[in-house]
C-alpha cells in the first residue's frame, strides 16, 4: 500500500481484529488481510482475503487495572494506574486459546503509540483514546483518575483502542503496534528511535492556524466542516445528558423518604398498616433502583464520547490535506516566481521586484558573467522545483485516494456503530421502564 | 327517621338551655320553629338523649353505604366566573336530587360561591359540635403565585368543594342538617344568611357551650388514644405533603433538562446521512416522554397534594372536636365534685349536672360514631389515591415505554446500500 508519509519498518502480522461496539461481547473475529478500504462488519464473518496470511484467531484484552506507585522522570513520587494487556491465540480448530503474550503498560504509553501512528499514518483516521481526565460528570461521579469506576471504564477504553487498532486493516500491520502488544521493556525506547517527533508536522498540532488554501478539495472542506459539528453536537448532548441523569438521580432518591416515613405511618394503622408496610418497602427499592440504571446509562456515554474523540482524529486528517495543500501551492507560486525572475534576467525586463535588481539599481549594473551564473542557479533550482512539485502533486494525489478511501472506511463504522449504540440505549430504557412498572404494579397490588 | 333523631338531639339541647325558645322570631326560618316542641318539655316516650341518637346514627352507618337506601345525591360542577364592580368571583352549580320529604322539590339547582361553603361549614360547626365537620379546600391560596381563576385551581377546588357536600351527604346526622338544606335549596342564600345570624347566635351560642376554665384531669383511654392518633397521623401526612412537593420540584426540573437534551438529537440528525432518521426518531422519541412526564407532575399535583392537604386540616378540625368534648367532660365532672363536696345537698344529682353528664355521653357517642366512619372513609380515600397515583406513574411508563419500542424498528432499519 501506497502512503504519502515515510513507511515503517513492517512485519508480518496475524489477526486484524473487528472492534465490537460492545466491549462486553465476545472478543474473537476472523482474521485476514484487507486491502483498500473495506472492512467486514462484526464478529465471525468470514473475511475476504488477497494475500497469504494464514486464518488466525487472535484476542486482545485489558484485563485488569492496578494501582502503582513510583518514581517519574523529576525524581518524585507518583501514583499511577498499570493496565494489563494480555494476547492470546485461538486455534481455528478446536477453538482453545493460548496466552502469548502479557504485559503492562500505563496510560502514557498509550498516548505515545497514537501519537506515533498519528505522525505515521496521517491519511488514517486514528481511532481515539479514552479521555485522559474524566469530564461531562454528573455529581454522583467522581472526577478523580483514582476513582475504581473511571478507572475500570477507562480499562474498557484502552482496551476498546486496542482492538480498534487492530481490526484497521493498515494500522494492524504496524510493527510499533506489535512491540506495543509483546515488548514490555525499552518499547518506548524503540519508538523514540523511529524519530516520528521530528517528523511530526508541528503545524498541525496548531488547531486555529488558518491556511489560505486556494484550491482544496471540497470534499475535505465539508468533512473538516462536519467533523467540527459532529465535535459540537456530540458534547452539547453529553453535558446534557449528564445534567439529565444528575435530575433523574435527584427524582429517585427523593422517594426513598417515603419508606421511612410510610413505615412510621403503618406502625398507627390497623388495616392500613400492611399495605402501608409495603408501600414504604416499595418506594425504597425504586429508588435503589437508580444506581444500576446511570451505570448502565455511562456505557452510552462512553460510546458517543468515543466519536467525539473521533471527530478529532477525522479533523486531524483534513488539516493534513489543507498543510499539504497548501504546501503544493507555495511550492507552485515558488516555482513560478523563479521562472519568471530567470525570464527577466535573460530578457533583460523587470516586471519583478527582486532584492538583486534593487541593488544592482543601487550599487550598479551586475556583469554579464554574474548574470549568466544567476541565470545558471536559478534554472537548476527551477528543474529542482519542478521534480519536487510533480512528487509533491502524486504525494498529494496519493494522500487524498488513501485519505478518503479510509474516511469511507470510517463512515460506514461510525454508522454501524452509533445506530447499534442508539438501539442498546433504547434497549436500555425500555427495560428500565419495564422493571419500573413491574415495581409500581406490585406497590399497587398490596394496598 | 333521621331527621327526628336530629331533632331529638337538638330539641333537647335547646330545652336545656333555653327554656323561653319558642318566644324566638319565627320570620321565614320554619327550619328553626320545627326545632321547638310547643309545650316546651321534652317529648314522651324518649329515652336518653344520648343513646337514641347515637343508636340511630350506628343504624345509619350499616345502610348508609348500601347504594340502594341512598335518597340524597348531590353534585357540584360547572365553575364559571362572575366579573362585578367590586371583585371577580367563581360560582359553582350545586344539583341535588333526593326524595327526602325534607325536600319540597325532587330537584334543585343553585349556584355558589366558596364563601357560601365557608358559611355552611361554620354554621355545621356550630350547630353539630359534637360531630366531625368535614374540611373545606384552603380559602387563601398559601404560595400566592397561583392563579386562582386558573383551570387547574378551580377544577382542584371544584373537586374538594364536591368531596365536601358528598361527605355531608353521607352522613346520617349531618345530611339532615336545617343550614345544609338551605344551602342546597334557597335562591337567595344571602337573604337567609342575614336571617339566620340573629336567631342562631343564640342557639349556637346554647349549643357551643364551650365553658372556658374547666380542666380536664384525665382524657378517657379511647379519645386519648384518638387523639394521639391524630397527632401521629397529621404528622406523617405533613412529612409525606412535604416529600410530594420535593419530588415533583426535582421532577420538573428533570423535565426542563429533558426538554433540551431531546432537540439535540435532531441538531444532530441534521448534519448525517444514514442517521439522519434514527437520530430524528430518538428525539421524538424523547419529547414524547417529556410529555408524559408532565402529564403525570400535573397529576400528583392535582389529584395528589390536594388530598393530604385536606385530610391534615380533617385531622386539625377533628383535635379542636376532641378539646371540646373534653370541655363539656371537664364541666361536668366539675360540677359533680361541687356537688360531692356539698354534704348539705341532697344526695339526688342535681338537675344541672344531669345535663351535663347527658351533654357529655351524647358527645362522645357521637363521636366515636363519627371516628368508625372517619376511619372507614379514610381507608378508602387513602387506598384510592394510593392506588391512583400508581396508576398514573404505570401510565407514565407505559407511554414511555410505547415510545421507545416503536422506534427499535425504525433504528434496525437497514438502509439501501448507496
Amino acid at each position: 500500500m501506497e502512503q504519502a508519509a515515510p513507511d515503517p519498518e513492517r512485519l508480518w502480522q496475524p489477526a486484524p481484529l473487528e472492534p465490537l461496539s460492545h466491549p462486553d461481547a465476545g472478543l474473537e473475529s476472523m482474521v485476514g488481510e484487507e486491502t483498500k478500504g473495506a472492512r467486514d462488519e462484526g464478529p465471525g464473518d468470514g473475511t475476504m482475503t488477497e494475500n497469504n496470511f494464514s486464518l488466525k484467531k487472535i484476542e486482545i484484552s485489558v484485563s485488569e487495572a492496578e494501582k502503582r506507585t513510583g518514581r517519574n522522570a523529576m525524581n518524585m513520587q507518583e501514583t499511577y494506574t498499570a493496565y494489563l494487556i494480555e494476547t492470546r491465540s485461538v486455534e481455528h480448530n478446536d477453538g482453545q486459546s493460548v496466552l502469548t503474550d502479557s504485559l503492562w503498560r500505563r496510560y502514557s504509553e498509550f498516548e505515545l503509540l497514537r501519537n506515533y501512528l498519528l505522525v505515521y499514518y496521517p491519511h488514517i483516521v486514528v481511532p481515539p483514546l479514552p479521555e485522559k481526565r474524566a469530564e461531562f460528570v454528573w455529581h454522583k461521579l467522581s472526577a478523580d483518575n483514582m476513582d475504581p469506576d473511571f478507572v475500570e471504564r477507562r480499562r474498557i477504553g484502552l482496551e476498546n483502542f486496542l482492538l480498534r487498532v487492530a481490526s484497521h486493516p493498515i494500522l494492524c500491520r504496524d510493527k510499533i503496534f506489535y512491540l506495543f502488544l509483546t515488548q514490555e521493556g525499552n518499547w518506548k525506547e524503540t519508538v523514540n528511535e523511529t524519530g516520528f517527533q521530528l517528523k511530526a508536522d508541528s503545524r498541525l498540532k496548531a488547531l486555529n492556524a488558518t491556511f489560505r488554501v486556494k484550491n482544496p478539495d471540497k470534499r475535505f472542506i465539508e468533512l473538516k466542516h462536519y467533523s467540527d459539528e459532529l465535535q459540537s453536537v456530540i458534547s452539547h448532548l453529553l453535558r446534557v445528558r449528564a445534567r439529565v441523569a444528575d435530575r433523574l438521580y435527584g427524582v429517585y432518591k427523593v422517594h426513598g423518604n417515603y419508606g421511612r416515613v410510610f413505615s412510621e405511618w403503618s406502625a398507627i394503622e390497623k388495616e392500613m398498616g400492611d399495605g402501608l408496610q409495603s408501600a414504604g418497602h416499595h418506594m425504597d427499592v425504586y429508588a435503589s433502583s437508580i444506581d444500576d440504571i446511570l451505570e448502565d446509562e455511562e456505557h452510552y456515554a462512553d460510546q458517543l464520547k468515543e466519536y467525539l474523540f473521533y471527530a478529532e482524529a477525522l479533523r486531524a486528517v483534513c488539516r493534513k490535506h489543507e498543510l499539504m495543500q497548501y504546501d503544493l501551492e507555495m511550492a507552485a507560486q515558488d516555482l513560478a516566481s523563479k521562472k519568471q525572475q530567470c525570464e527577466e534576467l535573460a530578457t533583460g525586463t523587470v516586471r519583478t521586484f527582486s532584492l538583486k535588481g534593487m541593488t544592482t539599481k543601487l550599487f550598479g549594473q551586475e556583469t554579464p558573467e554574474q548574470r549568466e551564473a544567476r541565470i545558471k542557479m536559478l534554472e537548476e533550482q527551477i528543474k529542482e522545483g519542478e521534480q519536487q512539485l510533480k512528487s509533491k502533486n502524486l504525494e498529494g494525489r496519493e494522500f487524498v485516494r488513501n485519505a478518503w478511501a479510509d474516511i469511507e472506511r470510517f463512515k460506514e463504522q461510525k454508522n454501524h456503530d452509533l445506530k447499534e449504540a442508539l438501539i442498546s440505549y433504547a434497549v436500555m430504557q425500555i427495560s428500565m421502564c419495564k422493571k419500573t412498572r413491574l415495581g409500581v404494579q406490585m406497590l399497587s397490588s398490596c394496598m | 327517621m333521621g331527621l327526628s333523631c336530629a331533632m331529638l338531639g337538638e330539641c333537647i339541647d335547646d330545652q336545656m338551655t333555653l327554656p323561653s325558645s319558642h318566644s324566638r322570631s319565627r320570620k321565614g326560618d320554619r327550619e328553626v320553629q320545627d326545632l321547638i316542641l310547643p309545650n316546651g318539655g321534652t317529648p314522651a316516650g324518649t329515652a336518653s338523649p344520648a343513646s337514641s341518637s347515637s343508636l340511630l346514627n350506628r343504624l345509619q352507618l350499616d345502610d348508609d353505604m348500601d347504594g340502594e337506601t341512598r335518597d340524597l345525591f348531590v353534585t357540584v360542577d360547572d365553575p364559571k366566573k362572575h366579573v362585578c364592580t367590586m371583585e371577580t368571583y367563581i360560582t359553582y352549580r350545586i344539583t341535588t336530587k333526593s326524595t327526602r320529604v325534607e325536600f319540597d322539590l325532587p330537584e334543585y339547582s343553585v349556584r355558589r360561591r366558596y364563601q357560601d361553603f365557608d358559611w355552611l361549614r361554620n354554621k355545621l360547626e356550630e350547630s353539630q359540635p359534637t360531630h366531625l365537620i368535614p374540611p373545606l379546600p384552603e380559602k387563601f391560596v398559601v404560595k400566592g403565585v397561583v392563579d386562582r381563576f386558573s383551570e387547574e385551581f378551580v377544577e382542584t377546588r371544584r373537586k374538594a368543594l364536591d368531596k365536601f357536600l358528598k361527605r355531608i351527604t353521607d352522613h346520617p346526622v349531618l345530611s339532615f342538617n336545617e343550614h345544609f338544606n338551605v344551602f342546597l335549596t334557597a335562591k337567595d342564600l344571602n337573604a337567609h344568611k342575614k336571617q339566620g345570624m340573629a336567631l342562631l347566635t343564640r342557639v349556637g351560642e346554647s349549643v357551643k357551650h364551650v365553658a372556658g376554665g374547666y380542666k380536664l384531669r384525665n382524657r378517657p383511654l379511647e379519645f386519648a388514644a384518638i387523639g394521639e392518633y391524630l397527632d401521629t397521623f397529621a404528622l406523617k401526612l405533613g412529612t409525606i405533603d412535604r416529600i410530594a412537593q420535593r419530588i415533583i420540584k426535582e421532577e420538573i426540573e428533570y423535565l426542563v433538562e429533558l426538554r433540551e437534551y431531546g432537540p439535540v438529537y435532531s441538531t444532530w440528525s441534521a448534519l448525517e446521512g444514514e442517521l439522519a432518521e434514527p437520530l430524528e426518531g430518538v428525539s421524538a422519541c424523547i419529547g414524547n416522554c417529556s410529555t408524559a412526564l408532565e402529564e403525570l407532575t400535573d397529576d400528583m399535583t392535582e389529584d395528589f397534594l390536594p388530598v393530604l392537604r385536606e385530610y391534615i386540616l380533617y385531622s386539625d378540625s377533628m383535635k379542636s372536636v376532641l378539646k371540646k368534648r373534653d370541655q363539656v367532660q371537664a364541666e361536668y365532672e366539675t360540677k359533680l365534685e361541687a356537688v360531692a363536696l356539698k354534704k348539705e345537698e341532697r344526695p339526688k344529682v342535681p338537675a344541672d349536672v344531669e345535663k351535663c353528664q347527658d351533654r357529655m355521653e351524647c358527645f362522645n357517642a357521637d363521636l366515636k360514631a363519627d371516628m368508625e366512619r372517619w376511619q372507614n372513609n379514610k381507608r378508602q380515600d387513602f387506598r384510592q389515591l394510593l392506588m391512583g397515583m400508581a396508576d398514573k406513574n404505570i401510565q407514565y411508563y407505559e407511554k414511555c415505554l410505547m415510545a421507545w419500542e416503536s422506534i427499535i424498528p425504525l433504528l434496525q432499519e437497514k438502509q439501501e446500500a448507496k
